[in-house]
Parts: structure tokens; C-alpha cells; sequence
């Protein structure tokens, strides 16, 4: 069995929350910025792949703005997790326009997933500019 | 900023903010709370979410804010928000992802002290029978035509597939089926998610639990309802699985283009709604009640398990059932109901997250044993804590739009709950207080630990009080079975 990386991501920090779950994560670019948020979002239910068998996934989302891709792109990750039992360790941004997100992933089955996510959410939701690239805090529904 | 300086009196459990505090504000946010709760509540964001829902196009009335508030992603648990019809909004963000979460009750007539050496049993043998945690699959695999099928029929679908008892029908919420449900404004997402998940209680704070029937406060109701004292009781909280999720999901994201073709401003992305009356709100409202009706087959299939395992382990001479229903109810939910408003009645939207319908006494849609008392609530406290039955009253129609609280409400993040309890030994407390758990994931438990949530009791006191329901029996746990 391989593990996929448990170690707390780059970029990463849980926050606060009363009844669901929160984190913030921050990056250079716009794609490292998505690329962490999946990360994170893989720290925080668990997930450890199996070694095989490895697959390619291509993910087309159109979406109104940046976050509604940022959204709808965690909202494909539970969904491909929950439906075929997927999880990506290779993450590849390819185009990213405030229309468009299309990422190449690279993956396995799921070992372990320990919690139930309902879905992202676009709760206070926005993508902020800092000094050093983008950040965003997301809440996740439990 | 939000502080207690900024409430206004308006009686000793209920709380102002008036229009007056924030400019976008159409209608007042109304707190049912003691001063404890007010305080604890102005702890997190559960209030500025509130004065933030209250800023939504078309609303009427004012928001009502339940004692069991907390933070949420949007609107906070324990609100209500009534918008007019036709031209108000309907906001798949403020239903939420679990559409129609709700708790259904049955009763026994076994008394706990016959049952007592049993409960272990009793306990592994829901468990087994009523699967629970992540990604679990349902015992009842169901083809695309038979899951539409079930989208419009709700629990009718559960009786003709004998899952059901004509008085199960008769003693839940719509009678267990919204009538208008769109399964063609369902994704094939949603389906796929949906049809292997029925007859499933699912993770996070979705439980089933045997209770013993403590204390009877009402005489007359509770016998109306079977509830013996010292009997053992069953709840089961779930709702609508994954494909219920699923098509929160898809509407929110829908819906982001709806906002600004209409030229709605949200002081929340997740509060994304659209006109009643338009073609998305249309389509959001048939495809969630195709949720609903789901929910309301999913808990009555569970019922079916639970009826089973106390057949398999108790056992009847003629195979009758142990398990009488006392009602069921939807927590998450867009209703269309008439409310007395300003003085007239009106047609209008309820949205309840994580706030219970509460009618009262002379309503029409309750079986004939019920309607002279009112509908009952169920209202399940944290895990190991007591629970409660209660009745909806005349007098929350003009405070609550027949609306009361739903639960205990937590207080700790789940974060902090994981490090300050231990999941392992928390079992051990609750099996040497007498609760037997069968629980799929120690941490898990530890999330939903009692420490977590509001005093059960302080929130019924408080709802009491305020006049939006009244007491009939509390329960307490024997045995916890959770994923």
C-alpha cells in the first residue's frame, strides 16, 4: 500500500469552526492556489490511495468567476471520490480564466477516507490578492 | 460587529435586532434565547449570518432565530426565513445540503427493565441491520425507474413495497410526500449518488439511538402517542444521503448565474437564491422535493430495519411489530404554507435549517389522534443526553410561523472537540453511564461528543418559555449506534 502524503500540506491551515469545517490556504499563483485547496481538502478527510491501478483523469468546469470554479472544483473531487472511489496525487492545472478550470489528475482508488463531506461552500467565499500571490478560505459542509 | 447592546426586548426569551441595524436589512432578526444563549450565540458568526439572511430579497415577517443557533455556511442552524409568494426568493444555500435531514420517533411497549439484559444485543443487531459511516451502501439497490418512482411518491413508495404501515404515512410530516416533486430537475449525478444509498443513516451527526421514556410531562399526549413511561422508544436522524447533497450542490452552482440575470444581491454567496416564480426557482423547488420524498423513504426503510432487529431480538408470537410510529419530521426545508403576517394571512416560502415545523392544535394535516393536541417535535439532544417530545402551539404562528427548535445545537468546534476527547474512552464513559455504542469511527464520536453541544434542556426550557412548543416526554439514551 502506498500512502499518499498525510503530512499537513503547503499552504494549508484548518481555522475555526462551531459545526462544520474551515481552512484557508494560499499560494504564488491562481493554480497553486486550487492545486492546495485539493490538498487540503484530501489532508483533511484522510485519504490514502491504494498503489494501483493508476489513471488519468481529465476535468473540464465552466463556472461565473474564479471562485465558483474553486467551488465546483472540490465539489468534482467529493464527487469522484463518492461515485468511483477516487482520489488524485498528481494535480496539473492546465487552464485556469475565471471560466475555465481544466486540470489533468492523476490517481488511484481510495484505502482510507475518514469523513463524509458533504459539499464545498461558497460560504464568505472570496479569492483575496496578498503580496505574495492568492489566498482564500474555505468552508466545508460536515 | 454585532453585541447584546444592539438587541431590542421584545418579551423575556425573545430578542430584536431591528431593520434599523444594518442598511440592506428588508425585515428583523427575532433571537428565542435566555441571556446564556443570547451570549453564546454572539460567540460565533450565528447572528451575523442571521442579520445577513434578513437582507434577502421578498422576505416577510421577520428571521426567526431558534435557542439551538449555531454557525453555519450561510444561514445558521436553527433559523427560519419566510419569503412571499410569488415574487419572493426560494435559496437552495439556506435548505442545505441535507435536504430534509429529520428525526423519526417509534415506541414500544417493552419496558426497559424487562429489556435491560438485551440492549447489547439490541444494539449490535441495529447495527448490522441499519448501515451506517462513509460511503455506505444500501440494502435496497434501486434502478433509475424505480428511484423516480420514489422521488414522487416518498414514503407511499416504502408502503407498497410493504416498508411501511398506513399509520407510519399518516403520523409523518406531508404525510411523507410532497406532492410536485421534478425528478427531471434531478441530475444524473444526483441519481447515481442516490440509488445505492437508501435504507442508509450515513456519518457526521446522523444517528440511531434506543431510548427509555424517562419522564411523561403530558399525560393525555403522551398516551396519545404510545409513549409509556420506563418503555423503550427508538429515534433515527438522517435525510437525504448523497443524493440530496448532490443537488444542493448543483442548484447552488446553478443559481450563481440566476443571481446576477436577476440582479440579486447576496451579502453571502451561499444565501444564492432566485425568484419563487422564475423558471430556476421552479426547478430547484421540484427537484427538492424529489429530495424530501427520498428522505422521507430513506427514514421509513430504516424504520423497517429497526422493526426487524427488535423482531430478530425480542420476537413476537404472531410477528407483529414492536415499533409504533410517533411521528416523523424534516429539520432542512422549503415548505409553501399560509402564515398569519401583519394580520392577514398570506402564502409564503418557510425555510427551516435545522428548525422544526411545530403547528398547532386544529391542523388539518394531522392524523385524527393528533390534531386536538398539535404536531409533535422531535427533538434529539447531543449523544448520551436526553431527548425530547414535544407539541407545536397556537401561539408560535404569529412568532415562529410554526416553527420551534430541532436539537441541542453545538457550542465546540469539531477540531477542538477531537482534542479534548478521546473517542475510545468516551465509549467507556458512556457504557459504564449504561449506553451501549456501537459506533464505525472513534474520532467520529469524538466530534459528537455531549461536550460539544448546548444543554438539551436549556434549549426545550427556553422554547417552552417563549410559548413556540410545550413538553410532553423526555428520553433517555440506552444505546447509540452511529457510523
Amino acid at each position: 500500500m502506498k500512502h499518499a502524503d498525510l503530512l499537513k500540506p503547503e499552504g494549508f491551515e484548518e481555522v475555526e469552526h462551531t459545526a462544520d469545517w474551515a481552512y484557508r490556504i494560499w499560494g504564488q499563483s491562481l493554480a497553486e492556489l486550487f492545486v492546495r485547496a485539493a490538498r487540503g481538502l484530501y489532508y483533511l478527510v484522510g485519504m490514502r490511495l491504494a498503489a494501483e491501478p493508476q489513471g488519468v483523469r481529465e476535468i473540464s468546469l465552466q463556472g461565473v468567476d474564479n471562485e465558483s470554479l474553486l467551488v465546483a472544483w472540490l465539489n468534482e473531487l467529493l464527487y469522484l471520490h463518492e461515485s468511483e472511489n477516487l482520489g488524485f496525487e498528481q494535480i496539473e492545472i492546465l487552464q485556469l480564466d475565471g471560466k475555465t478550470l481544466h486540470a489533468k489528475v492523476t490517481g488511484s482508488p481510495t484505502q482510507q477516507w475518514l469523513k463524509d463531506i458533504k459539499a464545498a461552500t461558497y460560504h464568505n467565499l472570496a479569492i483575496h490578492s496578498t503580496e505574495t500571490g492568492f489566498e482564500a478560505t474555505l468552508v466545508l459542509d460536515v | 460587529m454585532v453585541t447584546k447592546q444592539d438587541f431590542h426586548r421584545i418579551s423575556d426569551r425573545i430578542w430584536e435586532i431591528p431593520t434599523s441595524f444594518h442598511p440592506a436589512m428588508k425585515v428583523p432578526v427575532w433571537v428565542f434565547a435566555d441571556e446564556e444563549i443570547l451570549e453564546e450565540a454572539l460567540g460565533d458568526l450565528s447572528i451575523t449570518q442571521a442579520i445577513n439572511v434578513a437582507q434577502l430579497p421578498g422576505l416577510v415577517g421577520h428571521v426567526a432565530i431558534m435557542p439551538d443557533v449555531h454557525q453555519g455556511y450561510g444561514m445558521p442552524i436553527g433559523g427560519v426565513m419566510v419569503s412571499r409568494v410569488p415574487d419572493g426568493i426560494i435559496s437552495p444555500g439556506a435548505v442545505g445540503y441535507d435536504i430534509n435531514c429529520g428525526v423519526r420517533v417509534l415506541a414500544s411497549e417493552i419496558e426497559y427493565e424487562t429489556a435491560k439484559p438485551f440492549i447489547g444485543a439490541l444494539a449490535s443487531t441495529l447495527y448490522r441491520n441499519c448501515p451506517s459511516g462513509v460511503g455506505e451502501k444500501g440494502s435496497i439497490p434501486l434502478s433509475m425507474e424505480e428511484l423516480d418512482t420514489l422521488c414522487r411518491q416518498g414514503s407511499r413508495w416504502a408502503l407498497e413495497r410493504g416498508y411501511a404501515t398506513a399509520e407510519d404515512l399518516a403520523r409523518t410530516e406531508e404525510f411523507g410526500c410532497l406532492e410536485g416533486a421534478q425528478p427531471e430537475n434531478v441530475s444524473q449525478r444526483a441519481k447515481e449518488r442516490g440509488k445505492g444509498q437508501l435504507g442508509t443513516l450515513g456519518a457526521g451527526n446522523h444517528f440511531l439511538e434506543v431510548d427509555a421514556i424517562e419522564e411523561v410531562f403530558d399525560r393525555e399526549a403522551a398516551q396519545a402517542m404510545g409513549l409509556r413511561k420506563g418503555c423503550l422508544a427508538v429515534q433515527i436522524h438522517c435525510g437525504s444521503r448523497g443524493f440530496g447533497h448532490q443537488i444542493c450542490t448543483d442548484y447552488v452552482q446553478d443559481f450563481q448565474s440566476a443571481v446576477i440575470r436577476y440582479g440579486i444581491h447576496l451579502p453571502d454567496r451561499e444565501l444564492v437564491c432566485a425568484p419563487l416564480d422564475s423558471p430556476e426557482g421552479q426547478a430547484y423547488l421540484g427537484a427538492m422535493k424529489a429530495a424530501a420524498n427520498y428522505a422521507f423513504a430513506n427514514r421509513q426503510t430504516l424504520a423497517h430495519h429497526a422493526r426487524r432487529s427488535f423482531q430478530q431480538v425480542f420476537g413476537t408470537p404472531t410477528g407483529e411489530s414492536h415499533l409504533r410510529q410517533v411521528y416523523d419530521i424534516a429539520h432542512n426545508m422549503a415548505k409553501m404554507e399560509t402564515h398569519r403576517i401583519e394580520g392577514k394571512e398570506i402564502p409564503v416560502c418557510v425555510h427551516r435549517k435545522g428548525a422544526t415545523r411545530a403547528f398547532g392544535p386544529g391542523f388539518a394535516g394531522l392524523p385524527p389522534e393528533y390534531r386536538h393536541l398539535g404536531q409533535p417535535v422531535l427533538v434529539p439532544g447531543s449523544m448520551g443526553t436526553k431527548s425530547w417530545i414535544l407539541l407545536g402551539t397556537a401561539a408560535n404562528e404569529e412568532l415562529s410561523f410554526g416553527s420551534t427548535c430541532h436539537g441541542a445545537g453545538r457550542v465546540m468546534s469539531r477540531a477542538k472537540a477531537k482534542h479534548s476527547v478521546r473517542g475510545d474512552r468516551l465509549r467507556q464513559e458512556l457504557e459504564k453511564s449504561g449506553i451501549s455504542v456501537r459506533a464505525g469511527s472513534m474520532s467520529g464520536l469524538a466530534e459528537e461528543a455531549p461536550q460539544a453541544y448546548k444543554d438539551v434542556d436549556r434549549v426545550v426550557a427556553t422554547v417552552s418559555q417563549a410559548g413556540i412548543a410545550r413538553k410532553v416526554a423526555r428520553l433517555r439514551p440506552v444505546a447509540v449506534i452511529k457510523g
